[in-house]
């Protein structure tokens, strides 16, 4: 019933947005959306495991990823307001952007509960095209190319992830169970058909792939988080990740139940490894901040994977490590869409002398550098921590090595960039001297996500410890 | 009667592989969509006025008659007829064909049992190769998105091969969302068709590290 109500509100408050084209109703039926997301989220906390109209359930992992897009969320519509007080776009842009914003926190909200493949799929596919206008929103030759490549690309991918959801459907079938339900399946797991379980996975990670940022298919989610604005691209590089993550963990669970499990971790170890290689290589390159942060995503993706496949803690490490990502990546991001406006260009050789221009925008750099490259207190250090000992424990020495080589890189070339910054002072300093200060409250939600990612990580509270157990009673 | 019609199905898959006037696709597409109805009709095990009316939705308004008339609009507004050079020529792409689809059937028949005797797997695997070639070898835009159209017909050939029911629900969600898609996919490649003259792939390189 809540989830009916829910679903008509938020369909309600995007049409009346869509409909009125005022700014005042934009931003006072995103605060009510806000509110009714919130209650939504306690809703099914406290319903937790009840079926819901059939095909919802409020399970473990649905439940940790929805508070985590709830709070994400509510920092990008709050940075949404601000970044429109800076851009004068028409009102009818600005209407369009929040009915698709609204339109893509609803659809993960119910592609994160759905409990049937097929509603998984299609809610996804809805994040596809809302996605598609906010990318859009700037309309010029590039976001036109970035938008039309994510659009394409993900329903490729996408009518991969059907044709695994049909090979699945064959090996229900010849296993004569009932539906696609996830707990059904997971419940007769052992009695798949091997061959089209293995097809099955392959196709559906393959696809879900494009949505959680790895490789093969993780380019069009780099271009997406480029050119859409920056509160957008936060909720793409925690959200909208997090769903393909979700996507590959209930098909992992259902394959750890059987004799493919084996397989299906190698799957996930190499298209891990090689997604962290691809980050490592190209953040070495990279001229924009943005897609800087981008391919640090495609990273993090990469070593919750990693996690996921080696077992053990590393389960426990992959869930924290996905949630405290999300709040640190959501963060810088946000910060991103200072430095563009004070520096008047995202490009990092434009850019320096941060520390002067914009203080409180430097410190939240200099804390989300250390946060996001996992080095201690941060809470990714705790998870990361967990996830090289699952891989040690596992016997996957070499690889550990490599990886943590990687990974140096990694930290050297964003150090490199971030520093220069802070610090450098740029040749054209004088043109950027007038740029607007940016003040403390505008910086302060930033710092409470990054706060919210150590404290979550280094003392997870009870309900938090409680709930990524539960999620992990499937696969142990 | 349901391997003529497979048959007049791959048939015109092979008219895609070497076609090079738009036009002549959406003729394919239109097709397809009768006959995809034709397969949905000896497939019906009972006649329910609900899985009908389904049915002639999915099939003939929207896939013979919805989408053709909105790419036949796209390719008006934006004045575009033929295709451009592909990147193998007709001939190479009409004998790759003939050699991916004689492997596929001989395959399926060795294989003896379960579903690869399955007339429509073997029709929707097909299909789907199309569909893929024609995403990864043309160079229009317009193209892409009529490969994309192929490649979701061979998904529907493929439900029925699987044969699992889903429930009513789900198939309409799933169907409201491929067309949505395929509506998008049209408005965008309208977009580049204005942005970019000649609507072709190449042109999209202005995004790289």
């Amino acid at each position: 019933m809540a989830l009916i109500i829910y679903l008509t509100v938020s369909a309600l408050l995007i049409l009346g947005i869509i409909l009125i084209r005022r700014k005042i109703t934009d931003n006072v039926l995103s605060v009510l959306f806000l509110a009714v997301q919130w209650g939504f989220g306690i809703y099914e906390y406290f319903n937790q495991n009840t079926v819901q109209l059939e095909y919802f359930t409020p399970d473990a992992i649905g439940l940790i990823l929805l508070f985590v897009l709830n709070i994400v969320g509510t920092a990008s519509i709050f940075y949404s307001f601000i970044y429109f007080r800076y851009n004068n776009d028409t009102p009818k842009k600005r209407s369009i952007y929040f009915a698709a914003i609204l339109t893509l926190i609803t659809s993960l909200s119910a592609a994160y509960l759905a409990n049937h493949i097929a509603i998984l799929w299609i809610f996804v596919e809805l994040t596809t095209l809302s996605s598609t206008v906010l990318i859009y929103h700037n309309r010029t030759e590039k976001s036109l190319e970035a938008t039309w490549k994510y659009l394409f690309i993900s329903s490729i991918s996408v009518a991969l992830i059907f044709i695994g959801i049909l090979f699945l459907g064959l090996a229900v079938q010849q296993a004569k169970l009932g539906g696609m339900f996830f707990p059904d399946l997971l419940k007769n797991a052992t009695r798949l058909d091997e061959f089209w379980l293995k097809a099955s996975f392959l196709l559906v990670f393959t696809g879900f792939t494009v949505k959680a940022g790895l490789a093969p298919m993780y380019t069009v989610g780099i271009d997406a988080k480029d050119k859409a604005p920056t509160p957008a691209a936060a909720i793409f590089s925690s959200a909208i990740m997090n769903v393909g993550f979700l996507g590959i963990f209930r098909m992992f669970e259902i394959t750890s139940k059987t004799t493919v499990h084996q397989w299906a971790s190698m799957v996930v170890i190499i298209s891990a490894a090689i997604s962290v290689f691809i980050s490592a290589s190209y953040m070495v390159r990279v001229k924009s901040f943005k897609r800087m942060f981008a391919y640090s995503s495609i990273e993090h993706m990469g070593i919750i994977m990693l996690g996921m496949a080696m077992g053990g803690i590393g389960y426990y490490g992959a869930i924290l490590h996905a949630i405290l990502h999300s709040l640190a990546k959501s963060s810088l991001f946000y910060q991103c869409g200072s430095i563009f406006r004070v520096m008047k260009s995202k490009f990092i050789k434009d850019s320096g002398n941060y520390f002067e221009l914009n203080t409180f925008g430097a410190v939240i750099i200099i804390i989300g550098f250390f946060i996001i490259t996992a080095m201690p207190p941060s809470g990714l250090f705790v998870s990361e921590f967990m996830i090289f000992r699952s891989m040690f424990e596992a016997k996957y020495l070499w690889l550990m090595i490599i990886m943590l080589v990687l990974l140096s890189f990694i930290v050297w070339s964003m150090g490199e960039n971030l520093f220069k910054l802070l610090f450098v002072k740029s040749e054209n300093l004088e043109m950027k001297s007038d740029s607007e200060r940016i003040g403390f409250f505008e910086t302060l939600p930033q710092l409470m996500l990054l706060a919210g990612a150590v404290y979550l990580g280094l003392y997870p509270p009870p309900f938090l410890h409680n709930l990524i157990q539960q999620a992990l009673v499937n696969l142990k | 009667m349901i391997n003529v019609l497979m048959l007049v199905f791959i048939m015109s898959l092979f008219v895609c592989s070497t076609a090079s006037r738009i036009r002549t696709f959406i003729k394919v597409i239109a097709l397809q969509g009768v006959l995809l109805f034709g397969f949905f009709l000896v497939r019906l095990n009972e006649i329910n006025i609900a899985n009908l009316i389904l049915l002639l939705l999915e099939t003939i308004i929207i896939k013979s008659i919805a989408i053709p008339y909105f790419l036949e609009y796209l390719i008006k507004k934006n004045k575009m007829t033929r295709e451009a050079e592909p990147y193998i020529s007709n001939f190479s792409s009409i004998f790759i064909f003939t050699c991916a689809n004689l492997l596929l059937f001989f395959l399926a028949n060795t294989l003896k049992g379960g579903i690869f005797q399955n007339i429509f797997f073997v029709g929707s695997i097909s299909t789907i190769f199309t569909g893929f070639y024609l995403i990864i070898l043309r160079h229009k835009i317009i193209t892409n998105v009529i490969g994309f159209i192929i490649l979701e017909n061979g998904v529907v050939i493929l439900s029925l091969a699987v044969g699992n029911e889903m429930p009513m629900l789900v198939n309409l969600g799933i169907l409201l969302d491929i067309f949505v898609t395929v509506l998008v996919l049209g408005i965008f490649a309208n977009k580049l068709g204005d942005v970019f003259k000649e609507g072709e792939v190449d042109q999209l390189i202005q995004l790289k590290d």
